[in-house]
């Protein structure tokens, strides 16, 4: 059996199609956020303790940053 | 089981599904049942990388039918009498204390997993911006005691960075509404795009200004989608950015 080249490996080129400007009028680039949007859009990469599951991990993480929903990439078994 | 648990917050949550679907990276500690030459160990382990079949264990959460995972690489970093360290690189969904299991059946002897720590998911990554639950609720109190914003903002990371392994197509200010409204994004809205696009797979459809606009699947590839003129690039899966952000430019059929 052979390595294959992992995912994160893969390297990508940017290739232009057209060119065009964008109005600074509208939005913001992901860093310019105000600290409200930021939370809203935010993602944190969590450290997960042994013991409680990642379901109960990510619902603590939902009540100490006091947002609406909170949900997690991947379950990682207790 | 510690380690890397990405989690979303608020509108964020959206781009789970991109992360469901990305490769995974552990480091786990094999218990071999049996006295067993090393180099047998790492010639058995060395065979688990490629594609293997794997049954989800019946504690799982999918149907328990065989399925093809891909494993990226498995490296042996030690091994210390019957105790086995391992790192693998692994497909979304591979259960890695059933790949322990198998490893054992074929060494004949059986095997177990003692501990498992996930080192990556996705573009998350153990040595990057990793917090613990106490991190957590340290730096949110200070930033509701004194308003400093700058510990928030470097560990909550923008939603965009879990849509970095993703080729990504910037489009035009003029085609993101309509796309936030559920438009499939059609090749005059397409201003630059990134190598490795294929019919069918996964891309990130972002604006000039860097910002996420949705998840899609692509309908054409990097090579084509360089050359139409018109016709469906990618159709949506998810919209991430709010309908309004930018104005809207196009016309209803009416």
């Amino acid at each position: 059996m052979q390595r294959i080249l992992s995912p994160w490996q893969i390297k990508r080129e940017l290739l232009t199609k057209s060119e065009d400007k964008t109005d600074p009028n509208f939005g913001h680039k992901p860093e310019e956020r105000t600290i409200q949007e930021h939370i809203r859009f935010g993602v944190i990469n969590l450290d997960k303790p042994p013991g409680p599951s990642s379901h109960e991990v990510t619902a603590w993480a939902k009540r100490i940053l006091n947002v609406e929903h909170a949900g997690h990439g991947g379950t990682l078994e207790a | 089981m510690t380690g890397v648990l990405p989690v979303a917050l608020g509108d964020a949550t959206k781009v789970i599904q991109a992360l469901l679907s990305a490769g995974k990276e552990y480091v786990c500690v094999m218990k071999v049942h049996a006295n067993m030459p090393e180099e047998r160990i790492r010639q058995v382990l060395g065979e688990f990388q490629g594609n293997i079949y794997q049954k989800p264990p019946i504690r799982a959460s999918v149907k328990r039918r065989v399925r093809v995972r891909k494993i990226f690489f498995l490296d042996v970093l030690e091994v210390d009498g019957r105790d086995v360290l391992f790192k693998v690189g692994c497909e979304a969904g591979t259960y890695i204390r059933k790949l322990i299991h198998d490893v054992g059946e074929a060494l004949g002897c059986g095997a177990h997993m003692h501990e498992l720590r996930r080192t990556r998911a996705g573009p998350f990554i153990e040595n990057e911006n990793l917090v613990t639950l106490h991190d957590v609720v340290y730096f949110f109190s200070v930033w509701q005691e004194t308003g400093d914003e700058e510990s928030l903002r470097k560990f909550i990371l923008p939603m965009e960075k879990a849509l970095e392994l993703l080729p990504k197509i910037y489009i035009r200010d003029s085609a993101v509404d309509a796309v936030c409204h559920g438009a499939h994004l059609t090749a005059p809205g397409v201003v630059s795009l990134e190598t490795g696009i294929k019919v069918g797979e996964k891309v990130a459809i972002f604006t000039l200004k860097g910002e996420a606009v949705s998840l899609a699947e692509a309908a054409a590839s990097t090579e084509d989608i360089l050359k139409m003129t018109h016709g469906v690039v990618a159709k949506n899966v998810r919209v991430l950015m709010l309908r309004g952000t930018y104005p809207k430019l196009w016309r209803s059929s009416r």
